[in-house]
């Protein structure tokens, strides 16, 4: 029982991963394909002065992963990091380089130290959800049991490399449809167009290879698939897709801001599809969420540290949201901290 | 190194880069830990004098300071994200079977370093549109959020060394988990306390320790009179304070851990009158080669009276206590700490003299030279502290219940030692990078003190970045490209 209502809330919390982490990989992804120096300035700006107050606070969302896998599912943690060592361990080192890079490069002033740390942001936010991705198509096929051990055929497979660029696609999605309401918050009316643009592109991108996964996950990965094509997962893949259709619309008209929460809810019912298919399994057919479970007494500890902290932060998050909605975050200006 | 790899022979070959690697990111994690925990609390302390006295000095002291604290905020975070990744990496042992025993301090760190990420970004971006008061008020949970962080962290680490709160099945798992014992385990109190202060106190000499660095180039001024006095006091006060607790933890370890307390003394048979060695290498046959002997003084210290017995290294197998090289290790780690922090009660008690005598600061250059390493020394003190409780706990993962060995990862040394190699070389980019964002900003600063603030900044508008121009007014920049408002090709 507790164990159910935790994994819910590992479900739930990837999902705020995937969602918050996933704007700004999103934004990264843009980064990179906002072209030289010149002609990427505008997009840039818009990229740096939307990611800045808020980005560590989404990353935290990665961190609440991993504990709530070790501490509600060790058996589930240290299978997974032990198969897919290599793809996780990649993730960490793109995490490193993009977070670096992207702080750094907002005080530097000089242009060519400026393009290493952009480069760095931007490349590793797209490699970054693309391991993340793959470690989640691997465990969703299966190949991941108890006991195996760090090897290629986990992850380079059909599902592991679809799961990951489906990851890339759905922060382009995301990315690309925050930075048009943002363009249109911050007056920037030219950006709005131009990112507009994209967000349709990517959600044509996503819709593309997502056909392609249902078509591979069949053989390989059975269990998975038979649970999105049916029942409650099929229903969550349809609201998800139907969520998309009106992101698409929603981002050319006048309620932009809306379009934001329709993506919100694409990728998040994407990732609620995903858990509902391999119920009660946490690695389909090999591992199941009462088995992983761990300490019944640790779980409803678990439980109550959440609320708490849920009491805590809730506050917290709705007045840094609102602030940064309001425009009342901005950054020091070279003025603040000269005499 | 011989001792070490014959022991390591019979463990897996992974074992060695496993440590490297775990090794070298903690302590470079734990270089900005200090300055995560507590340079909120010294810049809210000079923004609070600020505020109530209306000196702008103070505000832009503060200021400076967050600006310095939205960049290493971002690398403490990326690095400690990637320490618990490793956790998984490298230990999936350990986590597989220990994680649910010990796993809720993580719990309850992870959402406090939400509430810190969520207040820091409210404090950082607050400046310019925010009321002075609401800011400053917004900002005052956060050493709150700090230290509950530190609560959770210092809760898993303690548990480490004396677990406790589970029962062993017949197959050696841990069972009856009591969470509550699990969390306050019995180093826990002392290594809290001791760790809380060491971080205020070294963040407190870092900072003084740059203004103190001005001081000595003859800048003389208010603003850096009071950039060196405000962080130095507290640092000052707390020294003091930190003997008592270092001694405090010290005697602790020699009750609870006994071992571990007989690497940092050197101490190879369980006797009487036990001699303290300052400095000095354990060779393999027990004896001690260099180093100062004073007899007595050990037994003394753990149980004030020279016939207390202390549990000597042989008092366990050789293969359940840390190596000759392993003691040494610990032994220099934990001299090198009481030394320094000896040391800095000297320094405290100048300053707390001459402001006792004169209200003001000493005039001496050394005591400014002396200060101007405070920080560097005191930053040493915390690498050696971990070193004597992490290296001192060997070769328990998990204090007499887990070997390093049974807990590493099946992963190849190979692939380990690539790993190790590549996240070397990423750091050492991004802390040299670090290093230099903070010295271009000091450059600018003072920069614009004198005036020539203009010549200073003569790329600020270059097209890459978007800083500048959005800091001065909240619109973006005119379009400089019509080019760029043009969809373009690539995202297709
Ligand atoms: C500025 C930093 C600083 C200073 C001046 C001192 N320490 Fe310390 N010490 C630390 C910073 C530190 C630390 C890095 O914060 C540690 C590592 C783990 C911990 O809890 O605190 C630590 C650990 C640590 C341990 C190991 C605890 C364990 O194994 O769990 C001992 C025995 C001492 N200290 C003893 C001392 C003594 C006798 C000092 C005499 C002045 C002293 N420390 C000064
Ligand atoms: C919550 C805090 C910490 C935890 C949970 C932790 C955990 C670990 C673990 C799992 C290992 C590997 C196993 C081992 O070799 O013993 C280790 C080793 C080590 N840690 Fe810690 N550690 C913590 C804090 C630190 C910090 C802050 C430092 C900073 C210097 C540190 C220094 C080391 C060193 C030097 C080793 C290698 C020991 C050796 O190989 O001989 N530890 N620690
Ligand atoms: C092996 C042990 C450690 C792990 C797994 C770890 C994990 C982390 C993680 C995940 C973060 C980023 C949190 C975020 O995203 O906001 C972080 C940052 C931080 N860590 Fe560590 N950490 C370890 C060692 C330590 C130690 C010993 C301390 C001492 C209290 C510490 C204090 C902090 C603080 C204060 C931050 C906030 C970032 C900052 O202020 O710079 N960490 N750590």
């Amino acid at each position: 029982m507790t164990a159910d209502v935790l994994s819910w809330v590992l479900l739930l919390v990837i999902a705020a991963y995937a969602c918050g982490g996933g704007v700004d990989y999103g934004a990264g992804f843009w980064d990179l394909l906002a072209g030289g120096a010149g002609r990427g300035r505008r997009p840039r700006w818009l990229i740096d002065h939307a990611m800045a107050p808020v980005w560590e606070v989404n990353n935290v969302w990665l961190v609440f992963v991993l504990v709530l896998m070790w501490t509600g599912f060790p058996e589930f943690f240290q299978t997974v990091f032990t198969a897919l060592w290599l793809p996780l361990a990649l993730a960490a080192v793109g995490m490193v380089l993009r977070g670096a890079g992207f702080a750094l490069r907002k005080p530097t002033r000089r242009l060519a130290a400026r393009r290493v740390y952009g480069a760095a942001f931007a490349v590793s936010s797209l490699l970054t959800p693309f391991f993340f991705g793959t470690v989640i198509g691997s465990v969703a096929s299966g190949r991941v049991k108890p006991g195996t051990t760090a090897s290629a055929d986990a992850w380079a497979n059909p599902t592991s490399v679809i799961a990951g660029l489906l990851a890339v696609c759905a922060t382009a999605v995301l990315g690309a449809v925050f930075l048009t309401a943002d363009a249109r918050r911050f007056g920037a009316v030219d950006l709005v167009g131009y990112f507009r643009l994209r967000a349709w592109a990517a959600i044509a991108a996503l819709l593309v290879v997502a056909a392609v996964g249902l078509a591979v996950t069949g053989d390989d990965a059975s269990y998975v698939h038979h649970g999105l094509t049916h029942g409650w997962g099929l229903l969550l893949v349809l609201l998800s897709a139907a969520a998309g259709a009106v992101t698409a619309a929603l981002v050319a008209g006048p309620a932009l801001g809306w379009a934001r929460y329709g993506a919100v809810a694409a990728v998040a019912l994407a990732v609620a599809a995903w858990g509902v298919a391999q119920r009660p399994y946490l690695v389909p057919t090999s591992l199941t969420v009462q088995d992983a479970a761990g300490a019944s007494a640790t779980l409803q500890w678990m439980l109550i540290v959440a609320v708490v902290a849920l009491v805590l932060i809730g506050p917290a998050v709705t007045v840094l949201y609102r602030l940064d909605t309001r425009g009342v975050l901005e950054p020091l200006a070279d003025e603040d901290v000269a005499r | 190194m011989d001792t070490a790899t014959r022991l390591l022979a019979d463990a897996p070959a992974q074992l060695l880069p496993a440590r490297e690697l775990m090794a070298f990111t903690l302590a470079s994690h734990i270089m900005l830990v200090p300055f995560g925990v507590a340079l909120p609390f010294i810049t809210l302390v000079m923004h609070h004098r600020g505020l109530r006295r209306n000196d702008p000095t103070a505000l832009l002291l503060a200021r400076r300071w967050s600006a310095v604290m939205a960049v290493q905020f971002a690398v403490g975070v990326v690095t400690g994200t990637v320490l618990s990744f490793e956790f998984g990496l490298l230990w999936p042992g350990m986590m597989g079977r220990w994680g649910d025993v010990f796993g809720l301090g993580f719990g309850v760190e992870a959402w406090a370093f939400f509430l810190e990420a969520i207040l820091i970004a409210i404090y950082l971006y607050g400046w310019r549109r925010l009321k002075p008061w609401t800011h400053f008020w917004l900002a005052v949970p956060l050493p709150l959020a700090a230290l509950l962080g530190a609560f959770g962290i210092i809760a898993a680490n303690s548990w480490m060394n004396t677990p406790r709160g589970f029962t062993l099945d017949a197959a050696g798992n841990p069972v009856d988990v009591d969470v509550r014992k699990a969390v306050f385990t019995p180093i826990f109190g002392p290594e809290y306390w001791h760790f809380t202060v060491a971080m205020f106190l070294t963040a407190g000499y870092v900072v003084a320790g740059v203004y103190a660095v001005g001081w000595l180039r003859g800048r003389r001024d208010r603003y850096h009179r009071l950039g060196f006095t405000v962080p130095f006091t507290v640092a000052a006060v707390l020294t003091p304070v930190q003997f008592f607790l270092g001694d405090n933890i010290a005697r602790q370890i020699f009750h609870k851990q006994p071992v571990k307390f007989a690497a940092a003394e050197l101490v190879w048979d369980t006797d009487t009158h036990v001699p303290e060695y300052l400095f000095g290498r354990l060779q393999e046959d027990g004896s001690v080669k260099g180093g100062l002997k004073i007899p007595q003084l050990d037994s003394i210290l753990a149980g004030f009276k020279p016939d207390t017995q202390v549990t000597g290294l042989t008092s366990v197998a050789a293969d359940d206590r840390p190596t000759a090289l392993q003691a040494t290790i610990v032994h220099w780690a934990f001299d090198i700490m009481a030394t320094v922090g000896s040391v800095l009660i000297l320094l405290a008690l100048w300053y707390a003299w001459c402001w006792w005598r004169r209200r003001d600061l000493p005039r001496s250059k050394w005591f400014f030279r002396c200060a101007a390493l405070a920080g560097a020394a005191s930053v040493l003190c915390v690498e050696c502290g971990w070193i004597t409780t992490e290296v001192g706990r060997q070769p328990w993962i998990v204090y007499q219940n887990m070997r390093v060995s049974e807990a590493v990862t099946p992963t190849g040394a190979a692939s380990l030692w690539t790993m190790f190699g590549i996240v070397v070389a990423v750091y050492v980019l991004v802390f040299g990078a670090f290093l230099t964002v903070l010295l271009k900003m000091r450059t600018r600063w003072r920069a614009a003190g004198d005036g020539t603030a203009a010549a200073e900044h003569p790329e600020t508008d270059t097209p890459y970045g978007p800083r500048h121009e959005l800091a001065a007014t909240a619109a973006p920049p005119p379009s400089a490209d019509p080019g760029a408002d043009r969809p373009r090709g690539g995202a297709e």
